[in-house]
C-alpha cells in the first residue's frame, strides 16, 4: 500500500505539490491524469527521492516504510521502480551488465543471494520472451542509439526484471507509436499481483484502454481535485481538463 | 562484464578512499650516499659491477643532464625539486641465496603477499631455486613477472620456460652482463640519453628494469609483465626497460607499480625504449598507481617518464595501453616512431585525476614510413581539484605518403572545482596524408546518476559504472586479468569524488 498524506514539495523554491493525499492499496493500478504543470512529474520524481525536489511537508510509506528518509537507491530497495519519461543513456555501459548490476543491487537491499552471469542470462532470457523482445536489447549500451519506443521498452524490460512493489510509469506512453504502447501496456499488466502496485502517470487517456486501471486521479496545480473510476479518464478524454477545472 | 559487478563489490569491502597499497616494508637496505654528482653516478656503476662502456656511457649522460633545465612547457605546478636531497640507490641487503620460503626475508614475503602476487610466483619472487619451472597451475595462463624493489630487480621468474624458445627475460643488469652484444646495440637508440631533462637523468643513474628480447618468428607463450616497488624513503626510481621483438615476433608486455604513502613527494623517472623489427608486434600495457597523495595533496609520486616505440621494421606494429590512476603529478608521452612502411602504432589511455593529482599526458605518432596508420584514444576524468591535459603530436613527414592518423579526445569532468584539457599539435608535411581528430568534454549528469541510483545503485557505485563505461574502448584494449584489475582501480581512485 503506498499512503501519501499531505505531501508538499517545492522546486527551487517554488511550491509545486500542494497537499496531494492519495493511497495505492497493494494489488491496485492507479492513474493520475492532469494537465502539463500540474505537478505529475515532480509527485513522481518526489517519490522517487530525486535531488532538487524538496519535501515541504506530509508523509509518504510503502507497506509502512518511510518513503521520504531514504536514499533514492535505498527507495529502490524498498520496492519503488520509476519508469522514467525520458530514459537517460549511459554510453559504454552494456544493457545486460546494468540490468544485472541493478538486479544485484536490489537483491542486495532485500538480503536476498545475487545472480551469477548465467543465472541472470536465464532469467533476462525468460523476461525477453514475455514481453517479445529480442535478444539485442541485453548487447546493446543503455539506451545509447534506442529509439524513443525501444527505451520506453527498456523501462519496461527493467521492471519486468526488477519486480518491483510499486512501480510509477512518468508518461510512459509520451511518444509511442501503438505497437509500443500495447508492448508497454502488456509489461504492466503481466506484472499485476496481488503483491504489486503501480501508479500511470499519463496526459492523454489512450494508455488507460490497454492499462485498465482501478481508480483515476486527477491532478491540477498541485492538487488532486477529483478521484472517480476508468470512466473519469474517457470522459476528460471528452470534455477536457477546463471541465474539471471548473468543476473544482 | 561479471568485472563491473566485481568492481562492485570489491569497493563495498573498501570503506574509505584509502590508498591500500600505501604500507611500507622494513627491510635492511643498502643506500648510496644522498645527494647527485660523478661519484654517486660511479657508485652505481660499481655496485652493478658494469663494464667500462656502461660507466662512459652513464657519465657522459649525467654531463649532459647538468647542462639541460627541467621542461616547463607541462601543465603541472610542482615545487622546485633539489636533486641533493635523494637517494639514487636504494637495495636490499642480499642475503645469501634462500633456499626454501622459510628461509627468505619474511618482511619481503609479506610485500607480495600484501600486494596480491601469487603465492606461486611469491616463492619465485624472493628468490627460491627451483620453485620457478611449472607454468600454467591449475590451467591458470602463467605471468612471467621481474619484480623490481626499489633500485634492484629481486627475482624474474618463468625464465627457465622462456629461455626454451630463446626468450630473453631478465633485469636490464644482468643482460649488460649475459647479452652485452644485444644491450650495446639497442640502449638508447630509441631514447637517445640527451632526449629530455629526464631521459638524461635516468641515463646517468638508473639502477634496474626489464629487458626483454624476443627472437625471430617467436610469439611469446605468456605475458610478460614487470612489477615496480618504491619503498624505501627519499629515494628515486629510475628504471630502464628495453624490449626488442626481432622480425615476426610477437610480445604483450605489462607493468603495474605501487609505493607507500609519505608526505614527501618521490621521484620516479624511467625510461622504456621498444623496437620493433619486420613484421612483429608489441604489445605494451600499463597499470599505473603510484601513489597519488593524500586529499590535501601533500606527498605522492613524480612520475615522469619518457616511453617510445621505434617500429624500425615494415609491417610492425607497437599498441600502448596505459590506465594511469596514481602519481602526485604524471607527465608522460608514450610515443610511436612510424620508420617502416605499413607500421602501425596505437595508443590507448585512461588518465585519472581526483583530489590535487595532475596529469599531462598523451601521445606522439611520428609517421616516417609509407602508409603508416596511428590510432590515438584517449580519455580523461578529472575529480575533485584535479587538472588533466592532454598532450598530443601527429606528425606527418614528407616520405609518408598514404600516412593515416585517427585520433579521439574524450574528457570527463565530475564536479566544478576539475579541469580538462586538450592540446593537440598536427604537423602534416605530406598532402596523400589523412589526419582525422575528434574531441569531447563532457560531465557526469545529474540525470545519470539519479538514473542508476533508482535502479538501486549507490551514488559511487554508479560513478564507477558511468566511468567504465567512458573508458570501454580502452579497457577492451588490455589483456583480460588487467582489464578487472584496472575497472576496481578506476572506481577506488574516484572515491569520494561525489557527494
Amino acid at each position: 500500500m503506498l499512503r501519501i498524506e499531505g505531501l508538499t514539495a517545492e522546486v527551487d523554491g517554488k511550491p509545486i505539490l500542494k497537499g496531494i493525499d492519495l493511497e495505492v492499496p497493494t494489488g491496485e493500478v492507479h492513474a493520475i491524469m492532469g494537465p502539463n504543470g500540474s505537478g505529475k512529474s515532480t509527485l513522481s520524481y518526489v517519490l522517487a527521492g530525486r535531488e532538487g525536489y524538496e519535501v515541504t511537508g506530509g508523509s509518504a510509506t510503502l507497506n509502512g516504510v518511510d518513503l521520504l528518509a531514504l536514499e533514492p537507491e535505498e527507495r529502490a530497495a524498498a520496492g519503488v521502480f520509476l519508469a522514467f519519461q525520458y530514459p537517460v543513456e549511459l554510453p559504454g555501459v552494456g544493457n545486460a551488465n546494468f540490468l544485472r548490476t541493478a538486479l544485484n543491487a536490489i537483491r542486495r537491499g532485500k538480503g536476498e543471494a545475487e545472480l551469477d552471469a548465467m543465472q541472470f542470462l536465464k532469467l533476462a532470457r525468460a523476461r525477453l520472451k514475455e514481453l517479445q523482445m529480442s535478444e539485442d536489447m541485453l548487447k546493446r549500451g543503455v539506451n545509447v542509439g534506442f529509439s524513443g519506443g525501444e527505451k520506453k521498452r527498456n523501462e519496461v524490460l527493467q521492471m519486468a526484471l526488477l519486480r518491483p512493489s510499486l512501480a510509477i510509469l512518468d508518461e510512459t506512453d509520451s511518444g509511442l507509436d501503438i505497437d509500443a504502447l500495447k508492448i508497454v501496456a502488456d509489461g504492466v499488466n503481466a506484472l499485476r499481483a496481488p503483491d504489486f502496485a503501480a501508479l500511470v502517470i499519463t496526459h492523454y487517456q489512450r494508455l488507460l484502454d490497454y492499462i485498465v486501471p482501478d481508480k483515476v486521479h486527477v491532478l491540477m496545480q498541485g492538487r488532486i481535485v477529483q478521484t472517480g473510476g476508468p470512466e473519469l479518464a474517457k470522459q476528460l478524454e471528452a470534455s477536457g481538463y477546463a471541465s474539471v477545472q471548473a468543476a473544482a | 562484464m561479471p568485472a563491473v559487478a566485481e568492481t562492485l563489490d570489491t569497493v563495498q569491502s573498501v570503506t574509505e578512499g584509502t590508498y591500500k597499497w600505501g604500507f611500507e616494508t622494513e627491510i635492511e637496505m643498502d643506500f648510496a650516499p644522498k645527494g647527485l654528482n660523478e661519484s654517486t653516478v660511479r657508485f652505481i656503476s660499481a655496485q652493478k659491477k658494469e663494464p667500462e662502456w656502461l660507466l662512459e656511457w652513464r657519465l657522459k649522460a649525467f654531463a649532459t643532464w647538468q647542462k639541460m633545465q627541467e621542461p616547463r612547457w607541462p601543465a603541472v605546478k610542482y615545487p622546485p625539486i633539489d636533486y641533493q636531497d635523494a637517494y639514487y640507490y636504494a637495495a636490499p641487503k642480499k642475503k645469501d641465496g634462500p633456499k626454501s620460503l622459510d628461509e627468505v626475508d619474511p618482511e619481503l614475503l609479506k610485500t607480495y603477499a600484501k600486494l596480491g602476487i601469487p603465492l606461486k610466483e611469491q616463492a619465485i619472487l624472493a628468490g627460491v631455486e627451483g620453485a620457478g619451472d611449472s607454468p600454467s597451475e591449475g590451467g591458470r595462463m602463467p605471468i612471467a613477472v621481474d619484480a623490481v624493489f626499489d633500485s634492484v630487480s629481486v627475482a624474474t621468474s618463468y625464465k627457465e620456460r622462456l629461455a626454451k624458445d630463446g626468450i630473453i627475460f631478465c633485469a636490464i643488469s644482468e643482460a649488460v652482463h649475459e647479452h652485452p652484444e644485444l644491450v650495446k646495440q639497442y640502449l638508447g637508440t630509441v631514447v637517445p640519453p640527451g632526449d629530455n631533462f629526464y631521459a638524461a637523468l635516468n641515463s646517468a643513474v638508473f639502477t634496474d628494469g626489464s629487458f626483454v628480447y624476443i627472437p625471430k618468428g617467436v610469439r611469446c607463450p605468456m605475458e610478460l609483465s614487470t612489477y615496480f616497488r618504491i619503498n624505501a624513503k627519499s629515494t628515486g626510481q629510475f628504471e630502464r626497460t628495453l624490449i626488442i621483438a626481432d622480425e615476426g615476433a610477437v610480445v604483450s608486455y605489462l607493468e603495474g607499480c605501487t609505493a607507500p604513502m609519505r608526505d614527501e613527494n618521490q621521484l620516479h623517472a624511467a625510461v622504456v625504449e621498444l623496437v620493433a623489427l619486420d613484421d612483429s608486434q608489441i604489445k605494451y600495457s600499463t597499470v599505473q598507481n603510484w601513489y597519488p597523495g593524500d586529499a590535501e595533496g601533500r606527498g605522492g609520486i613524480y612520475n615522469f617518464v619518457t616511453k617510445r616505440a621505434q617500429c624500425r621494421g615494415k609491417r610492425s606494429k607497437v599498441s600502448w595501453t596505459q590506465v594511469e590512476t596514481g602519481s602526485a603529478i604524471t607527465w608522460k608521452y608514450p610515443s610511436c616512431v612510424l620508420l617502416g612502411d605499413d607500421s602501425v602504432g596505437e595508443f590507448y589511455s585512461v588518465a585519472i585525476t581526483n583530489n590535487h593529482q595532475q596529469a599531462d599526458t598523451g601521445t606522439k605518432m611520428i609517421h616516417v614510413g609509407k602508409r603508416t596508420t596511428s590510432t590515438i584514444v584517449s580519455k580523461g576524468i578529472s575529480a575533485g581539484k584535479g587538472q588533466n591535459t592532454y598532450r598530443g603530436l601527429v606528425r606527418v613527414a614528407p616520405t609518408a605518403s598514404g600516412a593515416r592518423n585517427f585520433t579521439q579526445c574524450d574528457s570527463l569532468l565530475i564536479g566544478d572545482q576539475c579541469g580538462a584539457h586538450t592540446v593537440p599539435y598536427i604537423e602534416n608535411r605530406n598532402m596523400s596524408a589523412k589526419v582525422e581528430h575528434e574531441a569531447t568534454t563532457s560531465r557526469i549528469a545529474e540525470d545519470q546518476l539519479f538514473y542508476c541510483r533508482q535502479r538501486g545503485l549507490s551514488e559511487e557505485d554508479a560513478v564507477g559504472l558511468i566511468v567504465n563505461g567512458f573508458c570501454r574502448e580502452v579497457l577492451k584494449e588490455l589483456p583480460m586479468e588487467f582489464a578487472v584489475e584496472a575497472q576496481k582501480l578506476l572506481q577506488i581512485s574516484l572515491e569520494g569524488s561525489v557527494g
